[in-house]
């Protein structure tokens, strides 16, 4: 195919490759959530699904939840990352946080969630440290910490979660934000650290940060698989009864699902509005703060609060991930021994060959499904290079689109969609579904390096006589190679812990370890549990450890391209 | 006029506003220096001729190169050389890798190793195929750059202020290396500089831009 003509379509096909599914989706939904669904010869348009929705006596409590937690975690991760950075941006504890902030990264949901319920459940591994010497227990006391009825544990399995990505993208944004003499100049001022930071740095780092601190709110309010595990189930979260209805044996109560799922999309915009609103709130508090002139009397409280809530969050996931090692290998442990009678590889020998099973499946769908999106993102970029077609600023939003509709709005139109025109689900769907969602962070991931590169290379290949694609594949590529393979780490993360599109559009025929790992939540073996949610982590750990190996092997001899 | 390098009418402007405009011809082995300080957009006029001007700006004109408008011809077409301030060596690349990447190919493989190593020759730095460019000296790593552009064979030069991040001393013999080599191959030169002994030294005709 000639080039010149293929090259500009790309951020096309990119746009509909990516917002297709989630309008087809919206679609899907609105259709049945009116009565419309011939497939089980409903015609409508009529208001039952609606009237079936507002009859269900869960339905207060599991908007409330969806609500509450959605709320909390955002709030209090953006809380934690904002005053982190205010006080210790620049010093030793904070590069230590650094430090672990990309393997906390690519811990999946599940895993992160998995490790939380083992360490703080009634019979959790804290709980066995401290026991019987402290507590006296010697059975695991009748608390629900657990699934409790408030998901506050659920709100703490998104809010370690969460902690890591507002971190990663307050550190992007850092970069452009000119901190560091901001800092310099209202220290000189009197100001104390977090007080000057908030009255001068935070304004711009938030205004940069906002549409990934929107796509957190509306994930944490519609989350299914951190929900299942660690969320109340006497009524589920809202997200969850609609998976719930999604599959029920009877067709009919599909109606009744796309009902909940538009209201859970009503919910979500709903809650976006009311952020939007608290901003505005917000930011008119802030510059009567700054009017005052106060220089921060309780900076170092607040700063040391904030390091500890951060250490803690992130000791959390650490220890979440120790505890299920240890289970993956334990014999018989009771409680309240600290630790197992021995350690075996049974657990190992009888749940890994099925976790290699769901490690080929999640592996392949991850790495076709990672290696489309950075192929669509570099031919968007080097569209964007080679003939000025950029994405407005506008368009920009378009990228976060599919990330702040809640997946449990548009996944199951989605897949009633797919059933009624005969479509088959399967791998192949499920690939498509997970480029929804991986494309936009492989995108976000890689779009600065690449702009980033010095275009003067460019000019000089060119002037050497080297076509674009040869500069593009002997000299851009190369100098880049460690953003793009990051980019494909990152990509292959997302889509190894996507839940409700494996789930959905796979018709429950597609295993992979999310899928297998969320279905033994219910179950309660904590052995394979273990098993699972490990390979789950490693499955999206060991492509990073690679994206940082690799260039570093290739260009061990190239003192240029070491450090960047 | 044939050989060499014309500006016929050139009009650059960014948003309505006209930036510079220029019309000269630079024949064989001739230098035309631009002056001005920094802003006015001479590098601007570079990237017009070399066809990487950024799409938010205007051109009106032709570049007329050996006797033919290479105003429309993509940029890897056009046998215009390029040396910025930066070496701008790939960093991937070993140096001869570099130059390898800009000889032109059409020989033999065989003899393709032979004529870099003589380039290398040329400006002293005879051995150094295998090395990180990242381990050279400011004054080598222009030396390469320079070696790696003629390599290319290209009919003009274009030199957007290439010495200005060279410390004294290594200036002016740099300076000279590329004014000799140019002329040796009869190129015409086009000067970009804000520094008057850059212009001095290049002996042609003076332009200054803004001033």
């Amino acid at each position: 195919m000639n080039r010149r003509r293929f090259l500009p379509v790309l951020p096309i096909l990119t746009l509909l490759v990516m917002l297709g599914p989630v309008v087809a989706g919206l679609w899907g939904t609105l259709l049945p959530a009116f009565g419309h669904l011939p497939a089980v010869g409903l015609t409508g348009p009529s208001l039952d699904p609606f009237r079936d929705l507002f009859g269900w006596g869960g339905l207060p409590r599991a908007v409330m939840l969806s609500m509450s937690t959605g709320l909390l975690a955002t709030s209090v991760s953006l809380l934690i990352v904002m005053l982190v950075t205010a006080g210790w941006y620049g010093t030793r504890p904070f590069r230590a946080l650094e430090r672990l902030l990309s393997p906390l990264l690519s811990v999946p949901h599940a895993a992160a969630a998995f490790g939380l319920a083992f360490l703080i459940a009634p019979s959790g591994w804290l709980s066995r440290l401290v026991s019987p010497g402290l507590t006296g227990w010697d059975r695991p006391p009748d608390l629900l910490i657990v699934q409790d009825s408030w998901g506050l544990t659920m709100t703490a399995g998104l809010i370690v979660k969460e902690v890591p990505f507002l971190l990663l993208i307050t550190l992007a944004a850092l970069g452009q934000a000119d901190a560091q003499r901001s800092m310099t100049i209202s220290q000189a001022l009197g100001y104390g650290r977090v007080t000057g930071w908030l009255k001068t740095v935070f304004p711009r780092v938030y205004a940069q940060i906002r549409p990934p601190v929107y796509v957190v709110l509306a994930y944490a309010m519609s989350v299914v698989d951190v929900a299942v595990i660690l969320g109340p189930t006497t009524p589920p979260p809202l997200s969850v009864q609609i998976v719930k209805w999604m599959s029920d044996p009877d067709l009919a109560m599909r109606l009744e699902a796309a009902a909940g799922a538009l209201l859970q999309l009503g919910l979500v915009v709903g809650a976006l509005a009311a952020w939007r609103l608290a901003e505005i709130l917000v930011a008119r508090l802030g510059r009567y703060w700054i009017a005052r002139g106060s220089r921060g009397r309780f900076d170092l409280i607040v700063a040391q609060g904030a390091l500890i809530a951060g250490g803690v969050s992130a000791i959390l996931v650490v220890l979440g991930l120790l505890v299920l090692a240890i289970w993956s290998f334990a014999g018989f442990w009771g409680f309240p021994s600290a630790f197992p009678d021995g350690f075996t590889l049974h657990n190992w020998m009888r749940f890994g060959p099925g976790t290699l099973r769901a490690l080929g499946e999640t592996a392949l769908i991850a790495f076709t499904v990672a290696g489309a999106a950075l192929f669509l993102t570099i031919g968007c970029l080097e569209a964007e290079y080679r003939h000025g077609l950029a994405f407005s600023q506008g368009a920009v939003w378009l990228l976060y689109l599919p990330l702040l509709i809640p997946q449990t709005a548009f996944l199951p139109g989605l897949q009633t969609l797919m059933l009624s025109i005969g479509a088959d689900v399967g791998r192949g769907p499920v690939m498509l579904a997970h480029l929804v969602f991986v494309l936009p962070y492989v995108f976000l991931s890689l779009a600065d390096p690449y702009r980033a590169w010095d275009v003067r290379m460019g000019t000089i290949a060119a002037a050497l006589g080297a076509r674009p694609d040869r500069v593009l594949w002997q000299v851009r590529l190369p100098m880049l190679l460690r953003p793009v393979l990051t980019a494909l780490a990152v990509g292959f993360a997302v889509s190894v812990g996507q839940y409700l599109p494996t789930l959905l559009i796979g018709g429950g025929r597609v295993a992979t370890l999310t899928t297998e790992a969320v279905a033994l939540a219910s179950g309660g073996d904590r052995r394979a549990i273990a098993v699972y949610g490990l390979m789950q982590t490693g499955a999206a750990l060991v492509p990073f450890a690679l994206a940082l190996l690799l260039p570093a092997l290739v260009w061990r001899n190239r003192k240029g391209l070491r450090h960047g | 006029m044939d050989k060499g390098l014309s500006l016929k009418g050139v009009t650059i402007s960014s948003g309505g506003a006209p930036l510079l405009s220029v019309s000269h011809d630079i024949g064989s082995g001739e230098v035309l220096t631009v002056m001005g300080p920094s802003g006015v957009g001479k590098s601007t006029l570079l990237a017009f001729i070399t066809g990487t001007l950024a799409p938010d700006f205007r051109a009106e004109g032709e570049v007329w190169l050996d006797g033919h408008n290479i105003s429309d011809i993509a940029p890897h077409q056009r046998r215009v050389g390029i040396l910025f301030q930066d070496d701008l060596l790939f960093p991937h690349l070993s140096v001869g890798a570099n130059l390898a990447f800009g000889l032109r190919p059409g020989e033999s493989a065989a003899e393709r190793p032979g004529k870099i190593n003589e380039a290398l020759d040329e400006v002293g730095l005879s051995g150094f195929a295998d090395r990180d460019p990242a381990t050279l000296s400011g004054g080598q790593k222009a030396r390469v750059a320079l070696m790696r552009m003629l390599l290319s064979e290209p009919c003009a030069l274009l030199l957007d202020e290439p010495f200005s991040r060279l410390d004294a001393a290594r200036r002016a013999q740099v300076r000279d290396m590329v004014f000799d080599r140019a002329r040796a191959r009869e190129l015409p030169v086009l000067l970009v500089t804000h520094d008057a002994d850059d212009a001095q030294a290049a002996g042609g005709a003076i332009v200054t831009l803004g001033g």
